[in-house]
């Protein structure tokens, strides 16, 4: 007895039931006797009554149309009661017929989702491997090397070597590495890229053009700037670096990611002696920043 | 050269699923480059229409080609598919795909009628299936196969729901047209039977084979109600 139950457990519902008993019948779904259905399912809703009263609730509105259908249908057709303001052609019949139809096709339809669900567990995308080469800025202008930006910045400090000739002043400490940051990524925020010698226009002094210079460096390093040269000895192009997501490497004295408007401590020392990629060369201009900035 | 060809390398260098709007947007960035050539420029505007129709050549060549992978569309990106045959030898290569565990059958119906009636209210879910959805629904909506879209402007203002990409992706469909049999359980339109079945007068009881509504299946499926 117990069996029974669990069968009964399969039926989602009403409809599921008439489904379930039209498919016994082997009949088309169009040409089911309702009447013998009728019979079925109430001695099926009886069955199920005496196992779970709960479940048998829901057959009941069901039950009670099926009902009525086998009433009417007992009738011959000319004693059959008219129901005021029921159209005459709504026969309860038809409606159970076409709700049952869409049931099914739905039904239908959830077996062949339930048949791609599984096909899709064994259908596998092509996902190459990332690209060891990743491409550069839009287009593939040749990088620029650490020297062609100390040319390029010894070019701006020429300026001021001849005035700062004829007159030595001493100036305060006015500018820092990390406004400087502030300021280049302000630049690029609003401008998208600049030309090198733009970020020197404004500099008023030997000191401003090197912080400008260092906080070049430093964000260069943290790979959040990009430099290209279109063709050898033109102006050096400026602007974020593509990947500019990606967290830089966390070593001493590095910003955290996504984060480079706030240089920590250890940014100041890492720009005052930027570590190995700085050659020989560049340790004049490395010492005359640190120099400046203690002065 | 081919646009199709150049769509095909594209796919299959691409590391994600590409969108037409994604390629459109490879093509104009190829034309902006500095040296770039006539027929690289030529295709900086290539128009959505061109893109689409070049893919679908190029997924109907696959299929002929009857390789042992294919060219799909599932959600507006396309991408390369292995067949589902080989699964047996990729699994042992990249692993069982890490999918959440199948839907249980009221789930698939639910989200079948959700899927091919959008937007849909509980209330109508559950008049077609006769049933209480409540459990179901919320499996739905916590495996993300369908959302809430916003309220129907009827009494109680109920919630509507559709799917979402996901479900597309999760079944690999192209969109929801590609639903199975999408065209007719989109909107089913059962036409009534045109003639009631008549009983002859005098008897308590139709003989069964009345009963049966023998007549109305080809007229369901075909013509129109007289009535």
């Amino acid at each position: 007895m117990a069996e029974y139950k669990v069968q009964f457990e399969v039926f989602e519902g009403p409809l599921d039931l008439l489904l379930y008993l039209i498919k016994q019948e082997e009949v088309d779904i169009y040409e089911v006797n309702l009447t013998r259905l009728a019979t079925q399912f109430i001695a099926h809703i009886d069955l199920m009554r005496e196992f779970d009263l709960e479940i048998a609730g829901e057959f009941l509105v069901m039950a009670s149309t099926l009902m009525y259908i086998k009433s009417r249908e007992l009738l011959p057709l000319d004693q059959q009661v008219v129901v005021e303001g029921e159209d005459e052609g709504e026969d309860p019949r038809w409606e159970l017929i076409r709700q049952l139809v869409e049931y099914k096709k739905f039904k239908d339809a959830a077996a062949k989702l339930q048949v791609r669900e599984g096909e899709q567990e064994n259908i596998f995308p092509r996902l190459p491997c990332k690209m060891e080469f990743t491409s550069a800025a839009p287009a593939a202008k040749p990088d620029v090397s650490i020297f062609d930006l100390l040319n390029a910045v010894n070019i701006v400090l020429q300026r001021f070597a001849r005035r700062d000739e004829s007159s030595r002043e001493i100036y305060e400490d006015k500018w820092t590495v990390s406004e400087k940051i502030e300021y280049v990524m302000s630049v690029l925020t609003s401008r998208g890229s600049v030309r090198f010698a733009e970020l020197f226009e404004n500099a008023s002094s030997r000191t401003e053009v090197i912080c400008t210079f260092l906080a070049l460096l430093e964000l260069i390093r943290l790979k959040q700037l990009a430099c290209t040269q279109p063709e050898a000895f033109e102006e050096i192009e400026i602007r974020k670096a593509v990947a500019a997501g990606v967290p830089p490497a966390v070593e001493g004295g590095i910003l955290p990611p996504g984060n480079p408007l706030e240089p920590s401590e250890g940014l100041k020392i890492s720009a005052s002696s930027p570590p190995g990629a700085t050659p020989g060369s560049t340790a004049d201009e490395t010492s005359a920043a640190t120099d400046t900035r203690q002065s | 050269m081919e646009l199709k060809f150049i769509l095909e390398s594209l796919l299959f260098s691409a590391q994600k699923p590409m969108s037409v709007k994604e390629l459109r947007d490879v093509f104009a960035t190829a034309a902006e480059a500095e040296d770039a050539d006539a027929p690289v420029k030529s295709l900086k505007k290539v128009k959505d229409d061109d893109v689409t129709a070049a893919l679908e050549t190029l997924a109907r060549e696959h299929e002929t080609a009857a390789r042992s992978y294919r060219l799909v569309c599932v959600a507006g990106s396309w991408q390369f598919v292995t067949q589902p045959e080989f699964a047996p030898w990729l699994k042992a290569l990249v692993g069982v795909k890490a999918r959440p565990s199948r839907l249980s059958q009221p789930a698939l119906e639910t989200l079948a009628i959700i899927a091919y009636r959008q937007p849909i209210t509980r209330a109508e879910v559950e008049q077609i299936r006769g049933v209480n959805i409540d459990g179901t629904m919320q499996t739905l909506l916590e495996r993300g196969l369908v959302e809430s879209v916003g309220r129907a402007e009827v009494v109680g203002r109920p919630q509507i729901y559709s799917t979402t990409t996901l479900f597309l992706e999760y079944f690999g469909l192209r969109g929801l047209e590609d639903l199975p049999a999408a065209d007719e359980l989109r909107r089913i339109v059962v036409e009534k039977p045109p003639a009631p079945v008549t009983v002859d007068p005098g008897l308590a009881t139709a003989p069964p084979e009345q009963l049966a509504l023998a007549e109305t299946e080809a007229q369901v499926t075909g013509q129109e109600s007289p009535q």
